[in-house]
């Protein structure tokens, strides 16, 4: 039986993966090996050039990737915990239960930039609020101009900003999971704790990997909030990848070179991302 | 009788200049301090063109700042010519490759681009020269010597005249002019409290009254506000701060390099020394100030927040608008000099004193060379700038338009329609004279791949003022990528262009 007519029933979804997946990235492969930028437009090939210049000339690339590991991971660590503590509180049956479902999942559906332009008012050091509060207390943190502080504040906002998101899967995840464990555990009299260790969260391993890793893939593009909260200031104390990309090719127009350093980027992104899953796998699927 | 009173008052109204006015201000209430201006982009002029069917597409800046007289004047033109005007606002920061991304790639949907003046070299293959009917127009023929050469390259001009940029000081009038403060500082300090003369003595008064409550308006107010924040024009602020030590008259031949060798200037002992002092004002900021961009500077002292501030008009202006707490309380002065210079020729300090005037960068606009309606391009740009237009707006601190015409520094523009205390006027317009006047400026860089310069001396610079190295460390590893920038553009491109800078510099344009 000649079966070729199914190339046919194929191309279509091929056509549009291709169109819209694989060719921006051979398009940015090929960006990278060329001198593009405001002097010489163009896909001229200078081959390994901006990879090695990469590789062997910019401290600041590699500082920013450091310094965006920190952030992303302690982000999402703090939203996951967060987040869990709150999808916990509003999957059992207390009052407003759906009052607070939708209460917290509001950041989450505010514009970023305009949330953190109200973040950075209300840091600012000398006419926000949060400085003229702790005045009266004797305090008033350098938030947005010192280095850790600095960093401190982009955390705030972004733990602000997604922990809904962790919430909203958690939830769900809460909301899915089967009651016969949880009958069991009360006819033996576990206590809260212990049903929560050894029965909530086992059985919530699968969901939390997989909420952790899409936070970690949104966390390591963070730049709205560098942007307007510090951009990347104090010096480069909050400069993450993405920001520091951003500048080099939208800011300097250095197209090709901000383009092997995406290439670059979403490489190492994709390693390590799987070593992550493989580790949390491994952890808290042990069992 | 009634019939004779009739057309004697008609006739006043049809040939007195000032019935000629009303006739457009009655419709457009933005000029009502002076009504229509006769030349060649005027109300009555404009009026005449019809664009109906036509439109124009420009990119500008975000509202306000150059956005909000872009979308007025849209306006405007519109109702003058029938032609459909669409504004798009863009934020600061992406106008530059918002423009360049279709540039580069052969397209034009924008027919006018704003911008920068430092853009020029990288635009001006993409721009068309200002033809020879808008050169020759009264209005173009008011623009001063200094802002026709920042808006041209080798003599052809590619960016419309629509602003005038220069970096000066300004200070609080009532504090330094004060007999009892002055009385109060020299017994603490020994010495005069005056307008800085040098950086030094801007940095010991900032300090004096920097944290406590000196106007009596129950809040604390602080020495200086400056441009500090990274990658928010902070680069013109260090720039700014440097010539003082590193513009010497007695060596021609580049600020920024040596033309010569195109070696780097910018971790000599003169910007070595300035960007020392700027680390030092760190100490007399506002809580915060070191994350000031230019609208946080505009605020701080156009608020009263502060003794002193250098950078753009708009702080000034915005502190002598009608609605400003300090309004006629603040006073415009040359940006402080230095007693002494760097020589890079003997490589040795020049104890003698030295000021020199920065004609930074500004606002700029061009029209596509692709564009299909360059005729009504050019017309919206000239009505943007004519003399009604451009003196409204220069009342308008928010707006970001600042005097660029030999017409603006005639002080009675400022007392007359804007309110404006006789001195305040008087020493306003005598700075920017005499800025325009020197023979010792500074102007801004304008080679291929500006970009990449500016950004390297905004990093560094911040490095430094954030601790992480010392200003010599920091300015030696700008001066590293500069050198890396010059290599990977090509040391000829980046000479020839630097080469027409320096002409102007030097006095030979």
């Amino acid at each position: 039986m000649n079966f070729k007519h199914k190339y046919f029933f194929l191309f279509p979804g091929l056509f549009v993966l291709i169109g819209i997946l694989i060719f921006p990235i051979i398009f940015v492969v090929r960006l990278s090996l060329s001198g593009w930028n405001s002097y010489n437009p163009g896909l001229d090939f200078i081959g390994l050039d901006n990879y090695i210049r990469l590789f062997t000339d910019d401290p600041r690339f590699w500082e920013s990737f450091f310094r965006l590991s920190f952030l992303s991971v302690t982000t999402v660590v703090l939203q996951y915990v967060i987040g869990f503590a709150l999808a916990h509180m509003v999957w059992k049956d207390i009052k407003f239960k759906r009052f607070f479902r939708v209460l917290f999942l509001v950041p989450m559906m505010t514009t970023p930039v305009i949330m953190t332009v109200i973040w950075r008012t209300f840091f600012h050091e000398s006419l926000g609020p949060v400085n003229d509060i702790l005045s009266n207390f004797g305090f008033s943190p350098k938030w947005l101009t010192d280095p850790a502080l600095a960093k401190l504040t982009v955390i705030i906002v972004e733990v602000w900003q997604w922990t809904p998101f962790m919430f909203l899967l958690l939830l769900a995840g809460l909301l899915s999971l089967p009651k016969e464990p949880f009958l069991a555990a009360a006819i033996d009299g576990a206590s809260p704790v212990r049903k929560f260790i050894y029965v909530t969260f086992p059985l919530m391993a699968p969901i939390s990997i997989g909420a952790i890793i899409i936070r970690l893939i949104e966390a390591s593009k963070i730049m709205d909030t560098v942007y307007v909260l510090t951009s990347g200031g104090p010096g480069t104390s909050t400069e993450t990848s993405s920001f520091y990309i951003f500048i080099k090719g939208l800011r300097e127009f250095q197209m090709g070179y901000a383009a092997s350093m995406s290439f670059t980027y979403l490489i190492i992104m994709i390693i390590s991302l799987t070593i992550i899953a493989k580790v949390l796998t491994k952890l808290l699927l042990k069992e | 009788m009634k019939n004779c009173l009739t057309a004697i008052i008609s006739s006043l109204m049809i040939f007195s200049p000032m019935a000629y006015a009303d006739k457009w201000s009655d419709q457009f209430p933005h000029i009502k301090a002076t009504g229509d201006i006769p030349g060649d982009c005027s109300y009555e002029k404009m009026s005449k063109k019809n664009y109906k069917g036509k439109t124009l597409k420009i990119n500008t800046h975000a509202v306000p700042v150059m956005g909000e007289p872009t979308a007025l004047h849209a306006e405007q033109f519109e109702k003058l010519t029938g032609a459909t005007v669409e504004v798009t606002h863009t934020p600061a920061g992406d106008l530059y490759s918002k423009a360049m991304v279709p540039f580069q790639a052969g397209q034009a949907p924008y027919d006018v681009v704003f911008g920068f003046s430092n853009f020029i070299n990288d635009w001006k293959r993409y721009l068309a020269p200002v033809p020879k009917k808008y050169m020759k127009s009264k209005e173009m023929k008011d623009v001063t010597k200094s802002h026709v050469g920042v808006s041209s390259w080798d003599g052809t001009m590619y960016q419309y005249p629509v602003d005038g940029d220069r970096h000066y000081l300004k200070y609080r009038k009532d504090v330094i002019d004060n007999p009892e403060y002055q009385k109060q500082y020299k017994e603490a300090t020994g010495k005069e409290l005056r307008v800085p003369q040098t950086w030094k003595e801007y940095a010991e008064m900032a300090k004096y009254f920097n944290g406590w409550d000196w106007d009596g308006d129950g809040e604390l107010e602080y020495g200086s506000a400056e441009v500090m924040k990274k990658d928010d024009l902070m680069f013109a602020a260090f720039f700014s701060r440097s010539v003082a030590y590193a513009k010497n008259p007695r060596t021609p031949g580049g600020f920024f390099f040596d033309l010569e060798t195109m070696k780097p200037n910018i971790n000599n002992p003169g910007f070595v020394e300035a960007l020392t002092d700027w680390v030092e004002a760190t100490k007399y900021v506002p809580p915060g100030g070191t994350n000031f961009g230019l609208g946080d500077e505009i605020g701080s002292f156009g608020g009263g927040q502060t003794l002193f501030s250098f950078s753009w008009d708009d702080a000034f202006i915005a502190a002598m608008q009608d609605d400003s707490p300090i309004k006629n309380k603040v006073g415009a002065a040359p940006l402080p000099g230095a007693d002494k210079v760097w020589n890079r020729n003997t490589n040795s300090w020049e104890n003698q004193y030295n000021q020199a005037p920065y004609i930074v960068w500004g606002w700029a606009v061009g029209v596509a060379k692709k564009s299909k309606v360059q005729e009504m391009a050019f017309d919206y740009l000239c009505f943007f700038s004519n003399g009604a237009n451009h003196q409204a707006d220069l009342a308008i601190g928010r707006f970001g338009v600042n005097p660029f015409k030999n017409s603006d520094f005639d002080p009675n523009i400022y007392i007359n329609s804007m309110g404006w205390d006789p001195e305040i006027a008087n020493s306003y317009t005598k700075t920017l004279l005499d800025m325009e006047k020197s023979k010792n400026r500074v102007f801004p860089l304008r080679v291929p791949g500006v970009f990449e310069f500016t950004s390297a001396v905004a990093t560094g610079t911040s490095k430094a003022l954030a601790g992480q190295l010392s200003p010599q460390e920091a300015l030696d590893e700008v001066a590293k990528e500069w050198e890396a920038i010059v290599s990977r553009v090509g040391k000829k491109a980046v000479q020839s262009a630097y080469a027409v800078g320096v002409k102007m510099e030097d006095n030979k344009l």
